[in-house]
């Protein structure tokens, strides 16, 4: 089988998967009780103004909310794959709501998880060769404690910290009243004096998982017959420790770096909403809470989208980095 | 000496320090190989046998072992004591894959899975000085088509588990011979390989022996094929050599009660046909903190409370060149 016709083959199973999970995003986002209209004829109601039936229906008719439900998916559903993604409940559009976040989302996810790797995997290399030794010990321990740490709270002492300190506000990715300024080189800086604590949150949190990751597969590899077989031929224990070992033991890590996809949506929610981020999390946050179906179908319709990519696009970098599992799946 | 003594180990210990106690997994190991000869080294699952290999590659597991001895290796100009040398030092390493090379039993998980044989073996002439990629690459090539292995302009490329492992073995082999070492130390090197396979990679080493002119230390505990293979055999026991001598005063004339224990063990074509194969009973002990008795004693058929329980017989020659370690014979 050539890579083409084996991604050609992997995009339709794809294709497949994704007609099913839009299927049931759009069934549970309708599952609780009462619909968007309710809300509404009661948030009215609530202010004095008379709703008759007929008003009620009205807005269900506009809404399409008064066809069957595989009616109202099938909608959506075309809608959807050209590109319109519907209105949210405040009427503004949906498309234009998720572009706006997406590149903050983007440029924090991407960040930390360069950052994370830089830090991690070293460590990891450093703690699985230096096994039981001091640094080892003190790499664990900040490991765990990076790892024990619920990340808002870390957020939440370090805004109160830097605003006890230096008087700073390090909410929001910008000064108030910088973000609609146009771009210049004040409003970068501006950006990343903000951007570093999230991430330094962020990479707290995801950093301690991948140092154990690396250590455990790396103390795997490092106890194999071929580290002997490379050492009796003469290498030195630095040259074949990274051609080796550390190859084999960046496997699972190739493999992840597929996931983050998904991740850069939903990852690190609560953080984001204690740091008051424009990222997609709190988006589809108070999306959820408000019923806001358009909103929210579309955000997590997104997020599978880029979760099915991601798991395929992992599957190829581990197939370019591993040559067993290119042969295993017969692609050449 | 012997004056065609190429490697000499005296007196060889290994120890490992465990949380249980101390490991001597090697515990006094003395012997010869002669060059352009065959030492077999012969002895159940878990004697020293494997250690003592390491050992003198100086590839044993650093951080708790221990090691003291004499491992002598001969050159014209005189004799280097590899116990000496720093194993991480740029001289053991350069005696690594140089003068003394090695195979293992698992050709699969000996060789990388995600590196292609020809990087592999290839890289054996790189850490030695080889600079020039496209003449590395010819000889290997070479090699390939020496040890048999058919079409090796396409098998050079291929990862380990293309291979079969008949295949993989004779690339090991390939891989350690390449710099010509003065001595092969096989470690099981069939053990994980079928019988006709077996015979052929045997076939192959004996004339790979004869072409190249290099001594090998078999390690085995077929006696089937150290019967084939050794000129010298020493029979290994719980970390101490208990037997030692040609291989046909092994064969005709054991001596010790464990290698006459072995020898009865074998199947003869035709004289079992209905019996049981005579086992030796019991398992060997792990040599955590042995006393310092014969390791043999608590499953010898001809033991004597008393003395065999409380001291380590001293080796006896009963014949030129043929020693013994049992109080029988003292």
């Amino acid at each position: 089988m050539t890579f083409g016709k084996y991604l050609i083959q992997r995009l339709i199973y794809a294709f497949l998967v994704l007609i099913v999970i839009s299927f049931l995003i759009f069934m549970i986002v309708q599952l609780p009780r009462g619909d968007a209209v309710d809300r509404i004829v009661n948030a009215r109601q609530a202010q004095g103004d008379i709703i008759t039936e007929e008003d009620e229906a009205a807005l269900r008719a506009q809404y399409g909310l008064d066809k069957p439900i595989y009616v109202q998916y099938f909608i959506w559903a075309t809608q959807f794959v050209s590109g319109n993604m519907g209105h949210s409940m405040l009427g503004i559009p949906v498309n234009k709501l998720i572009s706006e976040r997406l590149a903050a989302t983007m440029l924090l996810s991407i960040i930390s998880l360069i950052v994370t790797y830089a830090l991690a995997v070293p460590i990891g290399i450093f703690s699985a060769t230096h096994q039981y030794s001091l640094g080892d010990y003190f790499w664990t321990f900040v490991g765990f404690i990076g790892l024990a740490t619920p990340n808002f709270l870390l957020a939440l002492i370090l805004l109160f910290l830097f605003h006890k300190f230096f008087g700073l506000s390090i909410g929001g990715l910008f000064s108030p009243g910088v973000e609609e300024q146009p771009w210049s080189l004040a409003k970068a800086l501006d950006l990343i004096n903000h951007l570093w604590i999230p991430i330094i949150v962020i990479v707290t949190a995801q950093t301690a998982g991948t140092i154990r990751t690396m250590r455990a597969t790396l103390l795997d590899e490092l106890g194999q017959q071929y580290v002997i077989t490379a050492r009796a031929k003469g290498l030195r224990y630095r040259q074949l420790l990274f051609k080796y070992p550390v190859r084999l033991a960046l496997n699972p890590i190739v493999n992840s770096v597929g996931y983050i996809l998904p991740r850069l949506i939903s990852g690190q929610t609560i953080v984001a909403i204690v740091m008051n981020l424009p990222t997609l999390g709190p988006l589809l946050f108070s999306a959820l809470l408000a019923e806001d179906v358009e909103l929210a179908t579309s955000i997590l319709m997104i997020q599978s989208i880029l979760a099915v990519i991601g798991v395929i696009l992992g599957d190829i970098m581990l197939s370019v980095y591993d040559p067993r599992i290119r042969m295993e799946k017969g692609v050449t | 000496m012997m004056p065609d003594a190429l490697l000499e180990v005296k007196d060889l210990h290994t120890y490992f320090e465990l949380e249980e106690g101390t490991l001597k997994a090697v515990n006094g190991v003395s012997f010869t190989i002669r060059k352009n000869r065959t030492l077999g080294i012969v002895g159940e699952s878990g004697c020293g046998k494997s250690v003592t290999a390491q050992s003198i590659m100086r590839i044993t597991p650093t951080k708790n072992s221990s090691m003291r001895g004499q491992i002598l290796l001969h050159h014209e100009s005189g004799a280097v004591d590899v116990a000496q040398l720093d194993e991480d030092g740029d001289e053991m390493r350069d005696l690594r894959g140089r003068d003394i090379a090695m195979i293992f039993q698992e050709p699969m998980t000996a060789f990388s899975p995600v590196h292609t044989v020809g990087n592999q073996i290839m890289e054996a002439l790189f850490v030695h000085g080889e600079r020039d990629k496209r003449a590395a690459r010819k000889r290997v090539i070479a090699l390939l088509d020496e040890v048999g292995i058919p079409a090796p302009e396409r098998r050079i490329d291929e990862y380990p588990f293309q291979l079969s492992g008949g295949m993989r073995q004779r690339s090991m082999i390939a891989m350690a011979i390449i710099l010509n070492p003065r001595l092969l130390i096989a470690d099981e090197p069939t053990t994980a390989l079928d019988v006709t396979i077996q015979a052929q990679i045997l076939r192959l080493m004996k004339r790979l022996q004869r072409d190249n002119g290099m001594a090998i230390m078999f390690i085995t505990h077929d006696l089937g094929v150290i019967a084939n293979m050794a000129d010298d055999v020493a029979v290994m026991y719980l970390g101490k050599i208990v037997e030692y001598g040609a291989s046909r005063q092994i064969f005709n004339d054991p001596k010790h009660p464990y290698t006459k224990g072995l020898m009865r063990s074998i199947p003869k074509f035709g004289t079992t046909i209905g019996k049981h194969l005579a086992t030796i009973k019991g398992t060997v002990p792990v040599p955590l903190d042995p006393p310092d008795a014969c390791p043999f004693a608590n499953r010898c058929a001809e033991f004597i409370a008393g003395t065999c329980d409380v001291r380590m017989p001293a080796a006896v020659t009963v014949a030129p060149g043929h020693s013994v370690n049992c109080v029988l014979y003292e």
